[in-house]
């Protein structure tokens, strides 16, 4: 019974961290449909920054929660400006462009930072759950995940930006005739989305190996779980983190880890091969 | 001039011999010619972590050799290339090597599916090959030297060491790749051997970051210790997940590749303090002719001495110098010579003690060395001095079978 509800926690965990790592991806490429390869990168730079400023002497807290988002979201306001501000509509353009910068970005950290940066190791301790022991913070990161859906639903649900935004991706020569500033909609997104990734980054860095490559391993997953979700970004991303995060863990637990990844891709394909507009483009068809 | 068949055929000729000219010069001083050794160590991409100290080791160890006035009275250029963690980028600059470079040897190869994706390319080009790497062992080749630890020199001594420390029932966590499997084997053979039991082996392909099912499932099988053979930056996240999960204090862990890069260096010292390891070298060796190399190491490369942690590193710089001693024991840079030479089982002193090329196998006799994780770096645990290959010994004979290619395998069911 314990073991069935630490597996349990543990695919809820699983969840959070799929939703984490793509809530940013899913508001840039899911939203903006901007193909952002430095998705990873972005990451990479959340992580960073928290651990730069944990040694700098910032509280672990501040450091994850607010330095990494405006560090990486400032950073994304400034890419934007740069590079993916000529290239709206043009989706093949923007993955070699964010490629590129994805390269960029490694090559920069390494030179500047080396290989190596020590890292910072997770808060809160652990939890005993009827003899199986497991970090709070993965339980914390349960809650973080749903209270960045959770903001990213207020925002674009119940604020004035939140409607722009919506009605400039959709459509932005009508917003724009309606006298919406769509260049300033497109830049403010985009560095959401950046600031939602660093975020991420920030929660993941005490659990992870912090390294300039680091975003490799995240970025497919991302991207997967992004397509699989389809047209309705929120929804969709959530509802396919929620899939494929519990039948990875499960299937991991139950099989080996190998076979595990490889029930998570072919869920993925065969989820996308059955709905070829992702989850979305059949239920939950009105949600955000 | 009007352009005839016989002016233009004058003016190519004349043209060649201008072209020709140079090279009948360079074959004159050939003796002056700096001796081309090239190094395949990746400074870039998810291997970096191992390859930019093997890389530093490899520069010093030629820029050393070249400040003693060289080898047989030659310079030696060193060409390092990239191959950013590629596979690809491996066979790609091992062809460069043997065909356009035309090196003496080649130092290289960190993974061991780097290794064997360059090993069949440089022994059909006849380009001498060293690889510097801890490895599964196994490897049977005469054109091949392998100067790193394998698992009867480590693994061998460290097993029956931890059992007797923590107990009897290990789970062993793995990379999913050649070095992982075959050294969960290895595992497996010595925890049996000394009357343990194996609870369970995972493997993990280089890209897993979360480690939170297996955590579980360990906790479940409730092993006495975990072994890891966990490779590169993304398996540095099961070291942080075990911690975090509060495992780090009720399951001790070894492992046979932490360390090897900067694995000590990313984790805090709450996360990495007590794993207990094997290599043939820390950085915290403690003997004359390791102080007066890290002196030297400190005084040249100053703030950009990189950790040396483990063993691949040393173990780069050992391999170039067993190289140069039988470089000047054949009096020669030709391959069967300097091949030859090696054979006869050249020794070289150096900071992690005495190494000896063994010539039936072509690996080496070397120091192993327990040590603990402290603090970031390593406090040595145990010193067993001159372990021979023992593993591949067992099935490899290059006096007898000298055109044997191949890397044996250990069978053992898991």
């Amino acid at each position: 019974m314990s073991l069935a509800l630490a597996v349990g926690l543990q695919a809820l965990t699983g969840v959070a961290m799929l939703l984490i790592i793509s809530l940013g991806l899913a508001v840039i490429f899911g939203m903006m449909r901007v193909i952002n390869l430095a998705h990873g990168e972005f990451l990479m730079l959340g992580g960073y920054s928290a651990i730069l400023a944990v040694r700098h002497g910032a509280n672990i807290w501040v450091a994850m929660l607010v330095v990494a988002p405006l560090v990486v979201g400032l950073l994304g306001a400034i890419v934007e400006r740069l590079v993916i501000r000529r290239l709206y509509g043009r989706m093949v353009d923007t993955m070699l462009a964010t490629w590129g910068l994805s390269l960029a970005l490694i090559g920069f950290v390494s030179m500047i930072f080396g290989n190596t940066v020590g890292g910072f190791s997770a808060p809160l301790g652990s939890v005993d759950i009827g003899g199986f022991y497991t970090s709070a913070y993965s339980l914390f990161l349960v809650f973080a995940a749903a209270v960045m859906v959770g903001a990213v639903w207020l925002v674009l649900r119940h604020t004035p930006f939140g409607l722009l935004a919506r009605g400039t991706m959709q459509n932005p020569e009508m917003a724009s005739a309606l006298g919406v500033a769509t260049e300033r909609v497109y830049a403010v997104t985009f560095a959401a989305g950046a600031a939602l990734s660093g975020l991420a980054g920030g929660l993941i860095a005490p659990l992870s190996g912090v390294v300039p490559t680091m975003g490799t391993a995240y970025i497919a997953k991302a991207f997967i779980t992004v397509i699989t979700g389809g047209a309705a970004m929120l929804a969709g991303t959530l509802s396919a983190s929620v899939l494929l995060g519990a039948v990875g863990v499960l299937a991991t637990f139950l099989t080996t880890p190998v076979l595990g990844e490889v029930v998570l891709l072919a869920v993925a394909i065969i989820l996308v091969r059955l709905l070829p507009h992702g989850i979305t483009g059949r239920f939950f068809r009105r949600a955000l | 001039m009007p352009l005839s068949r016989r002016n233009a055929l004058r003016s190519v000729a004349a043209a060649s011999a201008t072209l020709a000219a140079p090279a009948i010069f360079r074959h004159a001083a050939l003796g002056a010619d700096p001796i081309t050794v090239v190094g395949i160590h990746d400074a870039s991409g998810g291997l970096d972590i191992y390859g930019q100290p093997m890389i530093a080791c490899l520069d010093f160890a030629v820029d050393e050799v070249n400040a003693s006035g060289g080898l047989l009275g030659r310079e030696i250029k060193l060409i390092n290339y990239d191959p950013q963690s590629n596979i690809q980028l491996y066979t790609q600059f091992a062809t460069q090597a043997a065909t356009s470079d035309h090196a003496a040897v080649v130092h290289g190869g960190i993974t061991s599916a780097s290794r064997e994706a360059i090993r069949p390319i440089l022994r059909r080009y006849k380009t001498l090959y060293f690889y510097n790497t801890q490895y599964e062992g196994g490897v049977c080749d005469r054109n091949c030297f392998c100067t790193g630890s394998t698992p009867a020199q480590n693994v061998q001594s460290l097993v029956p060491y931890i059992m007797k420390k923590w107990g009897k029932k290990i789970y062993i966590v793995a990379a999913d790749y050649n070095y992982g499997q075959i050294t969960s084997k290895w595992l497996t053979k010595y925890t049996r051997e000394g009357g343990g039991e194996v609870v369970a082996v995972d493997f993990f392909p280089l890209n897993v970051t979360d480690f939170g099912p297996t955590i579980q499932k360990i906790q479940q099988a409730k092993p006495d210790m975990v072994i890891s053979a966990l490779v590169g930056g993304a398996h540095v996240s099961f070291y942080r997940q075990w911690a975090a999960a509060g495992m780090k204090k009720r399951i001790p862990m070894a492992s046979t590749t932490f360390g090897g890069g900067n694995e000590s260096l990313l984790l805090s010292p709450e996360e990495g303090d007590g794993i207990v390891v094997a290599f043939s070298y820390f950085q915290e060796v403690d003997n004359p002719a390791n102080k007066a190399f890290l002196e030297k190491f400190h005084a040249k490369l100053g703030a950009k001495a990189p950790y040396l942690g483990g063993e691949l590193a040393m173990r780069t710089y050992t391999g170039f110098n067993l190289w140069a001693a039988g470089v000047r024991k054949a009096g020669s840079i030709d391959r069967m010579k300097v091949i030859e030479a090696l054979e006869t089982g050249i020794g070289v002193d150096g900071p992690p003690g005495r190494t000896v090329l063994d010539g039936k196998t072509n690996h080496v006799s070397l120091d192993v060395y327990f040590a603990e994780v402290q603090n970031h770096g390593f406090k040595i645990l145990e010193h067993f001095p001159d372990r021979p290959p023992a593993d591949t010994a067992s099935v490899c004979d290059l006096a007898a079978h000298p055109n044997t290619d191949k890397q044996f395998v250990v069978d053992v069911k898991i």
